[in-house]
């Protein structure tokens, strides 16, 4: 399998490439009691030194009925995608894309502003940005 | 022996520019009576980045994802690795391939492949006597 560069180095995915490459190095496979799959939606989650920026690609969703939560430093995603509707006497051949109530939940780190969160859905990608406090930046502290 | 190796350098660049690697996309396939409906989970992907051919009896649909950028991110969890998708279907003869209609919205991918006129069904009626 070739590991694929990006010419651009500064960009989103080479960031998450390295880290997956990072993170297969220090796990053992080991099975999980929820599957092989990532569930849906699913997520990547950068940071940035002001702020959690979170990406769930829940394609095919209605923003409005998707209900995004913030308790106690924990964000949770859940709604319910329709499936296709399937004409009477029409064949699946695929059935892929998955359909039914979904949950998904990140663990935020502390000093989350849960005031100053905002979420975005477009392209079928819903994106959540969640400010630190100011008391949370990193500061300088000078030398007497 | 330099030469060689230079030589082995140059394809293999090639080869990798060539086909970038890119996730499957999941997809839903329902066949009527007149044709084929095909779903396809492409999120992240804007309508100009999409691109669908039909080459022969090959259906190719690829997409590159484009994401709002944050300056100084860093991934912390990445269930998705890679910014693209591809997926390709052979046809069967009996689709029209040159009617192909697609509508791209908030990241489902929606084709329509109806059958060629010849393969509608009929019903042929049975005459008495």
């Amino acid at each position: 399998m070739a590991i694929y560069r990006t010419p651009f180095s500064r960009n989103l995915f080479a960031e998450f490439d390295r880290l997956r490459r990072e993170l297969d190095q220090a796990f053992e496979l080991s099975p999980s009691i929820r599957g092989l799959g990532t569930g849906f939606p699913t997520l990547n989650v950068g940071s940035t030194p002001r702020s959690v920026e979170i990406f769930a690609f829940a394609p095919g969703m209605d923003p409005a009925s998707i209900d995004v939560q913030i308790e106690k430093g924990v964000l949770t995603i859940s709604g319910e995608r329709q499936a296709p509707a399937v004409p009477e006497k029409a064949t699946v051949h695929l059935g892929e894309r998955f359909a039914g109530r979904f949950h998904r939940v990140v663990s935020l780190p502390d000093g989350i502003d849960p005031a100053a969160v905002t979420a975005n859905y477009r392209d079928g990608v819903l994106h959540i940005s969640a400010q630190r406090k100011d008391s949370a930046l990193p500061r300088r502290i000078s030398i007497q | 022996m330099n030469q060689n190796i230079a030589q082995n350098e140059a394809v293999l660049n090639e080869a990798a520019t060539q086909q970038q690697p890119a996730l499957a996309p999941p997809v839903d396939v329902i066949e009527d009576a007149s044709g084929i409906t095909l779903y396809a989970d492409l999120p992240g992907v804007p309508r100009d980045r999409l691109d669908i051919r039909v080459e022969g009896d090959q259906l190719s649909i690829e997409g590159e994802m484009q994401l709002p950028m944050r300056d100084g991110l860093e991934g912390t969890h990445a269930e998705i690795t890679l910014p693209r998708y591809r997926r390709v279907f052979n046809l069967s003869r009996e689709l029209d391939s040159e009617k192909v209609a697609a509508e791209l919205r908030d990241g489902v991918l929606t084709l329509r492949i109806p059958k060629a006129e010849h393969a509608q069904p009929r019903r042929i009626s049975v005459q008495a006597g």
